[in-house]
Order: structure tokens, then sequence, then C-alpha cells
């Protein structure tokens, strides 16, 4: 970690990342990247496709697992609690990081049902009115209460896509997170129903870390108090999203957000 | 060889060109005719299918009526040794009633009154003591069946004596045609007039039980297990493989290895449905699987993600996501290998289910046969009155395998979920 780097950690960060690398097989996919996650500052990574940035996105919450041939190297921490270690229990872990995709990918259920999902199988609610009161905190939180409250046992599929979205991010913060991992979330809905999750993300802040990957630098500059900027692989520059943005220390960033590659 | 013109010597595309228009013509014709072939191959099918049905129907139907004569019985000038208060079974056993119905027969018909009458015609006679013991006391007309000769004669085509029989008895006004109730209540028996399909259905339905018994929840469970749990590895690789291969192994062979398993080692009762439910199951189970795998492959991974991303933990994924998600296309598979397993016919011969039986089975682990093992049987018999009770048999089989995929299909769509 450089020294500007350092400056940046806050005092008591939710989540650390030190020196990891993630490898496909023989390729390494992550070469020795270091980052903190804090609760009041939604941290963006940005960066042209294929330089790693979902990859290491979803070594966050172990979401890797999943994939074979992957393996993690170095150390990732939440509230100091490696999550690579053997007492880690993933479920529980991906509970505490939830994790919102760049598709929309609400389950086939009621509206309700996608939501009342991830506290029932965690055992959040009590009763069933325990659990309207979460399913409709969490569809308020989401910014969704207003447009769905009368047909709540509507498919979720049937949602548009923002709204589906926004379902999904309900559905995430709904089991109550510590930190949220937002995957180019915005990639495939509209100017609109982007402009309303940005709203959301700017709401949720300081309630949850946030982690978002986009390829909009735009909605990076939005978004985000920390910036982030990978390139094949590598973390070239990390930083205050604002000095990114207008004062990029590496060539390779100013390069990147001038619009010259990526 | 022309050098290739570079791209700025290309001249304009010309879209109006004849080139182009008969470009464009035949773009068309090959899509009209492809579409007249899609047609023209559907409508051979639906031909085949009509054809068979109108055969099947028209040869089959029959099987389910039957020719009877109205026997006037005096009961009370009869030598019945019954008393109309007490009606026993044993009583009606003890009452010779075979030999009753053939002497009032033979009063009023003549001599040759027993060619004419079925063998089981004094069951209609006990049948109806049983049902009112009151007809002991006063003359009544009873309907029985009539022999398969004159059966034949009244319905189709039989020899000339029957014929002139079948006349006569039609100028007497006592012939009449009747729906073979005893065809779907009886079982197996040596003449055609008293046979009945009820065994073997019962038999078929049984050994299908045990079939999806046993199958269904194997085949699923291996599914799961190679698609989500196995590990890449040469010996799941060998297991893909000779699950696939098994899936193409002739069902004959299938019934050697119930031969020399389960009677031969394990000694399970012969010709009983439970091992031809085993046998079938064992040929049933590879289609399963490959559908199932098929149907879990096909379960976007999206939905996987999303679960596991709210801290879902792999059997939860798999069980409240990933299985209900592939279940219409388990059914599918499962319906499809059920109903191959319902048609099967030689596998079962292997393990004694072509045996003669007489009475339906009252479990899994009694002799047995079913349902296409009976056409096949039937359709070996001598007698003529067989022809139409087979086909009538596989009309029994078709409706169950519509019954069948009926059900499947409702399952399907109950389950089916749109994403």
């Amino acid at each position: 970690m450089t020294e500007e780097q350092k400056s940046l950690a806050p005092a008591d960060p939710k989540m650390t990342a030190r020196d990891v690398k993630v490898f496909y097989g023989p390729k390494q996919a992550i070469k020795g990247v270091s980052i903190d996650v804090d609760m009041d500052n939604v941290t963006a990574f940005i960066g042209p496709s294929g330089c790693g940035k979902s990859t290491f996105l979803r070594t966050l919450n172990r979401m890797n697992d999943t994939v074979a041939s992957a393996r993690v190297e170095g150390t990732i921490t939440l509230d100091g609690e490696d999550i690579y270690a053997p007492s880690m229990d993933v479920v529980q872990l991906r509970a505490r990081v939830g994790m919102v995709f760049q598709k929309p990918n609400p389950f086939p259920k009621s509206i309700y049902e996608n939501i009342a999902y991830g506290p029932r199988i965690h055992g959040l609610a009590a009763s069933k009115a325990d659990m309207d009161v979460i399913v409709e905190k969490s569809l308020r939180r989401a910014g969704l209460w207003e447009e769905v409250k009368d047909r709540l046992q509507d498919s979720g599929t049937a949602l548009s896509g923002g709204q589906q979205q926004r379902l999904c991010i309900g559905r995430a913060i709904a089991v109550e997170p510590e930190v949220i991992l937002m995957d180019e979330p915005c990639s495939a809905l509209d100017p609109i129903a982007t402009a309303k999750i940005e709203e959301l993300i700017h709401e949720l802040r300081g309630r949850y870390g946030i982690v978002i990957v986009t390829h909009n630098m735009q909605q990076a500059a939005r978004v985000s108090q920390r910036t982030a900027f990978f390139h094949l692989g590598e973390l070239v520059e990390y930083g205050v999203t604002s000095d990114i943005f207008t004062n990029p220390r590496q060539e390779r960033t100013k390069d990147y957000i001038t619009g010259r590659y990526g | 060889m022309s050098p290739t013109p570079s791209p700025a010597e290309r001249l304009p595309t010309d879209w109006k060109s004849d080139a182009m228009r008969k470009r464009i013509a035949r773009r068309y014709a090959a899509e009209r005719r492809f579409h007249l072939l899609g047609l023209g191959a559907v409508l051979l099918s639906a031909a085949f299918l009509a054809f068979l049905l109108v055969t099947m129907m028209g040869n089959g139907l029959r099987g389910f009526t039957r020719t009877e004569i109205a026997l006037k019985v005096d009961f009370p000038a009869s030598p019945l040794l019954l008393d109309p208060q007490a009606i026993t079974n044993e009583a009606l056993a003890n009452a010779n009633l075979p030999m009753v119905t053939s002497a009032v027969a033979e009063k009023m018909l003549g001599k040759d009154a027993d060619a004419l009458l079925a063998p089981t015609a004094w069951l209609s006679l006990r049948d109806a003591i049983k049902a009112d013991p009151t007809i002991l006391n006063r003359t009544e007309v009873i309907r029985v069946p009539a022999s398969t000769d004159i059966d034949l004669a009244a319905k189709s085509d039989g020899t000339p004596a029957a014929e002139a029989a079948v006349k006569r008895l039609k100028q007497a006004g006592i012939l009449s045609t009747g729906f073979n109730w005893s065809f779907l209540s009886a079982s197996d028996g040596t003449d055609p007039t008293q046979v009945g399909i009820w065994g073997a259905f019962k038999g078929s339905l049984l050994t299908m039980l045990v079939t999806l018994v046993l199958s269904f929840p194997i085949g699923v469970a291996t599914a799961l297990y190679l698609e989500e749990y196995a590990p890449k590895a040469w010996w799941t690789d060998i297991i893909e493989v000779s699950i696939n291969n098994l899936a193409a192994v002739p069902s004959i062979i299938f019934g050697l290895l119930g031969l020399s398993i389960f009677l031969n080692f394990l000694h399970l009762p012969r010709s009983a449905a439970l091992v031809g439910g085993m046998t079938l199951a064992l040929m049933t189970m590879p289609v399963i699987v490959i559908a199932g795998r098929n149907a879990i492959k096909s379960v976007p991974p999206s939905i996987r993600d999303a679960a596991l991303g709210i801290g879902a933990s792999p059997v939860q994924v798999v069980f409240q996501h990933v299985l209900p998600l592939a279940l219409p296309g388990i059914l599918t598979g499962t319906i499809i290998g059920m109903a191959r397993a319902l048609g099967e016919t030689a596998p079962l011969l292997m393990i004694g289910m072509r045996a003669f039986i007489a009475t339906p089975p009252g479990g899994v682990s009694d002799p047995a046969t079913v349902l296409p093992v009976q056409i096949f049987l039937w359709s070996d018999e001598v007698s003529k009155g067989f022809v139409e009770k087979t086909s009538a048999a596989i009309i029994v089989l078709l409706v169950f395998l519509l019954a069948m995929n009926g059900l499947a299909i409702y399952l399907r769509n109950k389950f089916e979920k749109r994403w």
C-alpha cells in the first residue's frame, strides 16, 4: 500500500483486503489488490472490460467459491475476521455481505416472497406480522413500496427492469447485511431507472458499506466517494473520487477517464 | 486469378439489379418449400395416427360388447337346493348352478344349447340370485352370455352353423347385445367370453407404481448429485457415459438382468409386479437422469447466484430454487420413461410375467401380468374370439397411456414458472 492509500484508510474499516491475488487455474486475474470498505463512503470500481473488477468484487463475499478453478490468495477481513478462514461460515458471510447482480434476477415468485425469502432462511422473523414489517421496510428502503404495495402477490418477474433491480436491492437489504456489493447494477437499465438506483445508493450510504462496479464513469463520479481504477488485474489507482476524476496521478487512469481507451 | 479490387474500387451495391431480384425470389421460394415440407410431415403423421385409431376402434370396440341370450328360468321348478333366506357364497357354490343352467337352456333351446351358451353362463344366474334372492320364488328372465361362436356370428361373420343358430335365436327374440362389464372386471381366462382386462390393468398399475417409486427419487437424486455436487473427475465422466449408454440398452437385456439378480440371486417372487417394477425401474432411471440433468442445467445461473448471494446454503439453493424450476422438465422426462415402461413386454417375459393368471393381483408380490403382455398372450391364442379382445385390450392400454400423459401435461403446466 502506498502512503496516499494509507491515508485514505478509515480508522475502523468494515472490510479490508490486503494483497489479494485471484487465479483461474494458471491464469492470474487479480494481481495484489488492497482496498478498504467503510460504512460512510461508497466505493466504486472502474476499469475496462475484463480488468478484474467484477472478479475482485466476488471475492469479497466468496461468490468465487462456486468457480471450481478459482483460487484466492491474500487476506480479506470483515470486522477484523478473515473471511477465508476455515472457521468462517460462508452462508452467514453472504448474508452479511449481500450482493446485487448485473442482470436483475428476482426469483420467479411473488414480490412478497422475493423479499421474505432471505429473512426466512436466516430466521429473522418470529411471526407473519414480523415478516410483513420486514417486507414493507425493505421495499420502502428500496424505494419500491409505493409502486408495488397493492400487488405484493404478483410475480416479481412481471415488474419492469428497473423495478426488478430495486426489488433485488430490497431482497439484499431485507437480511440486514453490513455490506452490499453491486455488480454493474444499472447496465441493463434505462436512464430513468438508473437515476432511481443512484438515488437509492445515496440513501443507503452510511447504513451499509457499499461497493459498486460500474462501466459508467459519470455514475462512479456521481455515486461514490472512493474510486478504484483497475486495469489488467492490477489496482492502478485508488483514492478519493473527486481526485481520481479531476487529478489522476497515473497516466493510465488519465487515459481511461478521458476516454482514450476502455 | 483476377486481382481483388481494393475497397475504393468497389462499386456501390445495386439493390435493384436482376441478379439481386432473383436472389430474393430464390430466398422466398426456399422459405415456401420448407414451410410446405413441414406441413406435409405433420399431415402424414396425423394420417398415420388417424389410420391407427380407426382400425383399432373398428376391431376393438366390438370387444367391449357381448351377445346375450335371454333365458327364462323357472326357479321353483328347478332342482336348486337353495334357501332364499340363507344365500351364502358357500350355498351358491354347492347349488350346482352350472347343471341347472344347462338344463334350463336345453329345455328352451334344444339339444345343442350348451354350444350356444358361454361356459360361464351360470355365473349370470348366480349374480342374479345374489343380487335379489326373492327371484328364487318365481320365474325370471336372465340374460346370459352367448358362446364365442354365437358372439362372433352375431357381431360379424361366424361358421354356417352358428349363423343359422343366430338366425333362430333372433327370430325367437331372445338375442341381444349388451355392454360387456365383465371385460372390465374379470381377468385372463380360457374362453374369450369370460376373459377380462382388470387383472392385467391392475398388474400394470402396480408395476408402474413400483417403477415410479423406485426410479423417480433415485433418478432425480442422481441427476441432482451429478449436476450440483459431483466433482469434475474421470469417474464422474465414466458414470455419465454409462448412464447415457444404459438409456440405449435393448430392454430384453434388462429382463435378463432382472432374472439373474432379482429372481436367481435375491429370490424375490416370480411373476410379481414387484420384480417387474424393479426391472422396469432399471430401464426408466437413465431416462429420468438424462432428462433431469438437462432440466437442472437449464435453470438460469442467475437464480442460483441470487439465492447464494443472500446466504442460502447449497442445499437450500437446490431444493428451494433449482429443483422447483427444473421440475416441469424432470416430469416430462419421467413420463416419457414411464410411458416406455408401460408398453414394455420383453423384459417382463424374462421374469415370468407371461404366466396364465386368472385372478387379479392383490399386492405387489402376487403373481400378475401387465397389459402389453396380456395383449401379446391373447394375440397368440387360437380361438377367433380373442382377436377383438386383443384389440379391446390395446384400446385400454392406449387409454391408460393417454391418461398418464394427460396427467403429466397437467402437472407440468401447474409447476411451470416463467421468468
